[in-house]
């Protein structure tokens, strides 16, 4: 689906996006813009307006100012287009613990309008990248929390997206799963070229030759790569950047 | 074409799925509609008993009489049921996934709805089977006859239960919903007597009950079980089917409904 098609087009372009829930401003002038194989980590406090950018972008809600485009194609406009180039990763596990993996990702498959044998083909090749091969027809129920969102990213990665959205996936997992999933994403990403966009309050789940995102009260407080963060909040650490960016100068001396 | 029915396929059959694994839901969902058969129907039997009415061609016993009406019923549990999955698939999040699907949403809102009908008649044709082995058989035909019946209530009482879960913020708001649902529709209907006779008892309620397109719904089946077309019945079902469908579609909309001030999760 994605061959062909112009790859100097954005994955993702964020203009001008405010968003206000019963009066109260949530999102206010957001803009991003992803490149193809760009891992891009969406940092911000816990309600800095993470979730809410994500059901935008994904049209779970649709009453906002600005534009979003996937891969070129506007949201609203063409809403089929653009759904069809981008794979999610909830926050919250969305996976059927009493179905296996299989049919897990096949009914996956079938809302993308792929047939079963093509579902079953592409289910194994991407279970196969993120190490889960041997576990096709083990139940969800029986699979630890890191294996269930490793299912869940092959689930997401099942119809070739050029975006994929990640929203605080490693809540819940232990450190060393978190690790993985970290390193894997990280792995697939540059593997793919698919553009990530990786929601976080975690520090250090940043990769130094990441791209940085700060979001805080609504608003992006500085983006791009780590050091033109670093530049422009002069800290010398991602975590301090973090801090200075998110607190204001008076709490970061705590 | 073939993308649409591949969706269609995988989201029916997720729900059959399901549904193979809910063992407990299944067995509840006979166990209702015949301790209703076996004790209210046999017990009243006696008091009861109904006089010749269309489109039985003879006296019947009562526990003929309510089979469509037991039908209906479990139709209507189902179709509740699902909207309730639907409310927890939105607290749980899988209902985003069916949503973030390239298909059109009211493409995807439809499979959802022939999913969930799919399931209620799986459960209704085995009621039916115990019925018929109890000793309450309707022409084979009939058996036949009712499928489209099945599928169109089934889709009434799915829309209506999909428009609900668009109200319904939480889960536990929902036992509150079947109490004013599901009681009131299937009491004052013509599912456990005819209308002429609720005339004779109340005559506001027989009002009621001439309105209630659940009633309808029944009568539907009833006729369609004896290998007859009750058409006034068949119109004002699916009327009400698509009106419910329509505001059901606009509840999920995602720039006008409910959908866009609430979606829970996260910040």
């Amino acid at each position: 689906m994605t061959l062909g098609e112009n790859t100097e087009v954005p994955a993702l372009e964020v203009e001008g996006l405010s968003f206000s829930y019963s009066g109260k401003p949530v999102l206010q002038e957001v803009g991003l813009r992803l490149e193809a194989g760009q891992f891009t980590v969406l940092l911000g406090p816990n309600g800095a307006g993470k979730t809410t950018l994500f059901s935008l972008i994904t049209r779970l809600y649709d009453r906002r100012v600005g534009s979003i485009h996937v891969g070129g194609y506007e949201l609203r406009r063409d809403a089929v287009a653009a759904h069809a180039r981008m794979g999610v990763v909830f926050q919250q596990p969305t996976l059927d613990l009493d179905l296996t993996v299989r049919q897990n990702l096949t009914y996956h498959a079938a809302l993308h309008g792929m047939g079963p044998r093509e579902a079953r083909r592409r289910a194994e090749e991407q279970l196969q990248r993120v190490g889960l091969g041997e576990s096709l027809k083990t139940r969800v129920r029986q699979l630890s929390g890191g294996q269930r969102r490793r299912v869940e990213i092959a689930r997401g990665l099942l119809h070739r997206p050029r975006l994929l959205l990640l929203d605080e996936p490693t809540v819940g997992l232990d450190i060393a799963a978190r690790r993985d999933l970290v390193e894997r994403v990280h792995r697939l990403c540059v593997e793919e070229g698919v553009a990530v966009l990786w929601a976080t309050h975690l520090i250090d789940e940043v990769y130094p030759e990441d791209r940085v995102v700060v979001l805080d009260a609504g608003r992006v407080r500085a983006s791009g790569s780590v050091s033109e963060v670093l530049a422009a909040s002069g800290a010398t650490s991602i975590g301090e950047a973090f801090d200075t960016l998110t607190l204001g100068p008076a709490e970061v001396t705590i | 074409m073939n993308r649409y029915l591949h969706c269609l396929r995988g989201v029916v059959g997720r729900e059959l799925l399901r549904f193979l694994h809910q063992r407990t839901r299944f067995v509840a969902a006979l166990v209702r509609p015949l301790i209703w058969l076996f004790v209210f129907a046999a017990g009243f039997r006696m008091a009861l008993g109904v006089a010749m009415t269309d489109p039985y061609k003879t006296y019947i016993l009562y526990e003929v009489y309510i089979i469509p009406g037991l039908v209906g019923m479990i139709q209507l549990f189902n179709g509740m049921q699902s909207s309730l999955s639907m409310v927890y698939d939105r607290e749980m999040g899988s209902m985003r996934v069916l949503l973030v699907s390239p298909f059109p949403r009211w493409y995807l809102l439809i499979c959802k709805l022939l999913a969930g009908t799919m399931v209620s008649i799986v459960q209704v044709y085995v009621f039916l089977t115990i019925a018929w082995f109890y000793g309450i058989q309707a022409p084979v035909m009939g058996y036949l006859w009712i499928l489209p019946a099945l599928i169109v209530t089934g889709f009434m009482v799915g829309a209506l239960g999909m428009l609900l879960s668009t109200f319904v913020k939480q889960l536990e708001n929902f036992a509150g919903v079947m109490n004013f649902v599901i009681f009131p529709m299937f009491f004052l209907s013509s599912a456990l007597y005819p209308l002429w006779r609720i005339r004779e008892g109340s005559y506001l309620v027989y009002q009621i009950a001439a309105l209630n397109p659940f009633t309808y719904a029944v009568e539907m089946i009833r006729f369609a079980l004896y290998e007859q077309l009750n058409l006034e019945a068949v119109m004002i079902v699916v009327a009400t089917t698509l009106v419910l469908l329509a505001l059901a579609i606009l509840g999920y909309n995602p720039a006008r409904g409910m959908m866009a001030r609430k979606g829970g999760g996260g910040d």
